[in-house]
Formats: structure tokens, C-alpha cells, sequence
């Protein structure tokens, strides 16, 4: 079993995910596996960063089962979530695009 | 110990409250219900059904709520011209022995009138049952709930495990707990089938997740909401997993569908996706409806984990609010009763939380206020859907 950061929760041992157990900031260093890495983009609390190299196609699995399926290559410390994984049932509705779209007419508005 | 007593009614249930409900049979009574229940908020508590035409299902969940355990006496508000069969739901709350009374806002002179009407008749049956002797009650005689909602990363990993445990120690103990949202088990259905009693009761709980699947294929859009990807999930299957949980490790005695009453103490997995070819929209909108069901099978009050932080409450049967995540439990703690988020920091272990939701449960059934109780939450939504009646593997003997 190798080293991993105690900001890092594994929940089964067949799992390609860690779990987050407190807001980590972009840039921080972070233990997985035993290799230090720079965590590439802030995570929440309760959000999910790649154990291992993952591969486009793999399963995504948490609590020991799958829970989606890559949609593309995801290095080892990357956040895990609706930008590289789908649902193996239905599609995930996000706010995002709306977000997005809101937030730049505002910048709009103040210039 | 906490030592619990509760409400006897005729049929032999006992409430742990003695709540007036005051039911409008269609939206257009809503308004009229609302303005009689106000002066006696706390106690008379709003429930209806909006919809003008007829439906089953809302017939039955309206006679099943009606003559809740936890509810006294009961008056209706009708419009007059809508189909709600208000004739049947006052014989069925007359027979169970509650005081009830139907009011009728095209015969009564109008909303003033009724108002008058309505709010005299709660008055005189809140001073009668003030007086209402307490017996006393078993945990054995518990019906419990239990419902996510608001659900994030933190969830399945800290509120619906700690859940989970004080549903084993309920059911130890010889309570009916239930737990629901087939379309939120989509990913389980294979683990949850190794729980059933019996292998026929396994295909049951298979097929009817199977049927949610395809439900919500239909719809276009999983049990998921936008605030749950922002909180860490990714998928519906994700979730699913973080909901089963809160099912703890109890075998499952049965699959029972709104509105069927668990025939003795055990887990039962509630099957809330309609029947039949997809209509009238989303199996229920939002968590209330859930809420709603599973008082209907006679739920005294529900286990709610929530992640994001949902600050609902219910009508008629208490909510236990249970934080799952501690960040924002440091900015909702009034709305909630549980701190399950020092699971993710360290200072608890989930069996510690497990027995604290489990005390505050007992706590609650001996007339504890919960936190939404306290701010006068009593949401409520019933909306059409269709079912077929369970079939006979979802209760063996």
C-alpha cells in the first residue's frame, strides 16, 4: 500500500478514485501513491481526484463499484468529475453552460 | 432510555403527535385551507392535493394521510366543482374514528365565510385534543423513513452511512424503516438484490430499479440535480451509491409501494416509479413528494441527510435533518439536528453518529421538536402518478 495524503480518502480498495476531505487549492502539493504531485485544479470538499492514470474508456470506481466511464485520458492527481466522466445510464445535467454564459454578459455589463 | 408513548387510534397505531390536518381537494381550496390552518400553524398543518381531475393514487394517499397515526382530526376544504371523490375520503376518515368535517367553499358563502368556519372548527378540536391521554409505545411500533436530498460528495461517505447504522439498530430493535427513490439506487440493484429475503423478493427489487432506469430514460434526465455535480458527483450511479447507504445492512423484508403499509417491523425498500407507460412527468419533482409517500405508508417521522443543506421540514411527521458536510453545517447548523460532517473531520466515527441519529429518533418520537419543527416547516406535495398493486413476492411471510 503505498503513501497517500491524509487530505485524501479511499473508500474501497479496488478504487481508481480518491475522495477530497476538505477544499485543496490549485498548485498544492499532493501525496497519491506515493508520488508528489501539484493538484492541477482546486478541489472541493467531497470531490474526486484520479489515483492511478486512468485511460479513456476505463470504469470510474468508488465504494468498490463503477461508477461511469472516462471519456478521456485522466493523469494520476487530476480532478475526476462531469469533464471526463459519464454515466453509464443518463446523461448528467450541469448548471455550467448557464453559469458561464451568466457570468460573462455580467462582465459585459460592467464595462 | 428515552421512554416513548403515543396518540392510540382505532386501528391500533399510535401517532407521536396529535396534528389537525387541514386538506384542500384542489389548488383552488388552497388558499382558503391556508388562511384556517394559519392562527394554529404548529398544530394544524396544510396538506392537499392540487390537481382538478381524478387520480387513484391521489384518492389513496389522501385517505392514507388523512388517517395517519400521527394525525387527530381532519377537515376538508373543496372548492365544490373539482373531482376529488371528497365523499369516500370523509367516510374512510369518519371510520377510523377521527372527528372530520367537510366544508365547501361555493356552499359555505365564500372564502371569508369558510375561513370563519374552518378556524372555529380547528379551535374546538385543538382544545380536545390537548387533552388526549399519552400510552405507552414500543420502539416495535416505529415506522421510520429515510430520504437524501441536496446530496454531494460528503453524503455517502458520512450522513447516509451514520443513517444506515441507526436503521440496523431500528431494526434490531423491531421498527419498520423504509428507504425509497428507485431511481437513486440505479448502479445498486445487484448488491441490494444480495440483501432480499428471498429470491423472488431479489427480482422484485431488481425489476423495479430496472423500471426506474428506463423511467428516467424516457424523461431524459436522471434523479440528479445541477447543486449535485457542484458538490462532487458525477454521475447518477455515483450517487445511487452514496443513497443505498442509507439503507444500512439490514436484510430487506419487503418491496412495498406508496401508500402499503410495512406488515411488521423489518427494512422495506420503497418502490416510488410509476407503473405503466411514462406519464404526468418526473416520478416525484422534488424531496417533499418523497416525504409525502413515505408518511403515507405510515412513516412518523424521516431520517433526511443532505450535503448542499436542505432546510425542509414536513407536515404531519418530523424531519431529523442530518448534515452531511461540515462546511456547511457551519453555515446552516440552525436547520439542522446532526452534525454528521465530523465523520469527514475526524472527531466522530460513523457508528458515533449512527447512535446519535438513533437517540434523537426516540428523543423526537417522545415530542422533541426537530430544528425545522421548531421554524414551522411543514412542507407538502402530492402530484398525479399511476401504480399497479405490488405483486405477491414483495412481502414473503
Amino acid at each position: 500500500m503505498s503513501r497517500t495524503d491524509d487530505r485524501l480518502l479511499l473508500l474501497s480498495p479496488d478504487d481508481n478514485v480518491l475522495i477530497a476531505r476538505a477544499a485543496i487549492a490549485e498548485g498544492e502539493p499532493i501525496l497519491v501513491e506515493g508520488l508528489v504531485l501539484p493538484l492541477t485544479a482546486a478541489v472541493s470538499m467531497g470531490h474526486k481526484l484520479a489515483r492511478r492514470p486512468i485511460s479513456a474508456g476505463d470504469a470510474i470506481v468508488k465504494y468498490g463499484a463503477v461508477i461511469g466511464t472516462a471519456t478521456r485520458d485522466i493523469a494520476q492527481g487530476a480532478h475526476v468529475h462531469t469533464h471526463n466522466v459519464r454515466s453509464n445510464y443518463t446523461a448528467t445535467h450541469t448548471l455550467e453552460e448557464a453559469r458561464v454564459a451568466y457570468e460573462a454578459a455580467s462582465e459585459v455589463g460592467k464595462t | 432510555m428515552t421512554e416513548l408513548t403515543g396518540y392510540l387510534r382505532a386501528d391500533g397505531r399510535k401517532g407521536i403527535r396529535n396534528r389537525v390536518a387541514v386538506a384542500y381537494l384542489v389548488e383552488c381550496a388552497h388558499h382558503v385551507a391556508r388562511e384556517i390552518a394559519w392562527p394554529n400553524r404548529d398544530e394544524a398543518h396544510v396538506i392537499g392535493f392540487p390537481g382538478c381531475y381524478p387520480n387513484d393514487y391521489a384518492q389513496a394517499m389522501m385517505e392514507r394521510l388523512c388517517t395517519h397515526p400521527n394525525v387527530g382530526a381532519v377537515l376538508l376544504v373543496s372548492l365544490g366543482c373539482e373531482s376529488f371523490n371528497r365523499f369516500r375520503l370523509e367516510s374512510v376518515i369518519r371510520d377510523s374514528g377521527r372527528p372530520v368535517e367537510t366544508l365547501v367553499i361555493q356552499r359555505e358563502g365564500g372564502t371569508a365565510a369558510t375561513i370563519g368556519k374552518g378556524q372555529a372548527w380547528i379551535a374546538d378540536r385543538l382544545r380536545e385534543l390537548s387533552m388526549a391521554p399519552r400510552v405507552a409505545m414500543d420502539v416495535s411500533e416505529l415506522v421510520v423513513g429515510t430520504v437524501c436530498g441536496g446530496s454531494d460528495g460528503t453524503s455517502g461517505i458520512s450522513g447516509n452511512p451514520a443513517a444506515g447504522r441507526a436503521f440496523d439498530r431500528l431494526v434490531a430493535a423491531g421498527a419498520a424503516c423504509i428507504f425509497e427513490e428507485t431511481g437513486e439506487l440505479i448502479g445498486c440493484e445487484e448488491i441490494m438484490a444480495d440483501r432480499a429475503a428471498t429470491p423472488e423478493l431479489a427480482d422484485a427489487l431488481r425489476g423495479a430499479v430496472a423500471k426506474a432506469a428506463r423511467y428516467y430514460a424516457t424523461l431524459g434526465f436522471g434523479s440528479f440535480a445541477a447543486g449535485n455535480a457542484d458538490g462532487g458527483l458525477t454521475t447518477i450511479e455515483e450517487k445511487s451509491l452514496g443513497a443505498y447507504a442509507k439503507s444500512g445492512q439490514s436484510r430487506i423484508s419487503g418491496l412495498i409501494k406508496p401508500g402499503d403499509l410495512p406488515p411488521r417491523g423489518g427494512l422495506y425498500l420503497m418502490d416510488v416509479v410509476p407503473d405503466g407507460e411514462v406519464r404526468f412527468g418526473f416520478p416525484n419533482i422534488s424531496d417533499n413528494a418523497e416525504i409525502v409517500e413515505m408518511m403515507a405508508s405510515g412513516a412518523h417521522l424521516t431520517l433526511f441527510v443532505t450535503g448542499r443543506g436542505s432546510v425542509v421540514g414536513s407536515a404531519l411527521a418530523p424531519v431529523i435533518k442530518i448534515a452531511a458536510n461540515p462546511e456547511m453545517y457551519a453555515r446552516l447548523s440552525a436547520d439542522m439536528d446532526v452534525n454528521a460532517g465530523r465523520i469527514i473531520l475526524g472527531e466522530s466515527s460513523v457508528d458515533q453518529i449512527g447512535q446519535e441519529i438513533y437517540d434523537l429518533v426516540l428523543e423526537v418520537a417522545a415530542g422533541q421538536q426537530t430544528a425545522s419543527e421548531a421554524m414551522g416547516h411543514a412542507e407538502f406535495l402530492l402530484t398525479y402518478k399511476s401504480f399497479e398493486p405490488i405483486g405477491p413476492a414483495c412481502l414473503p411471510a
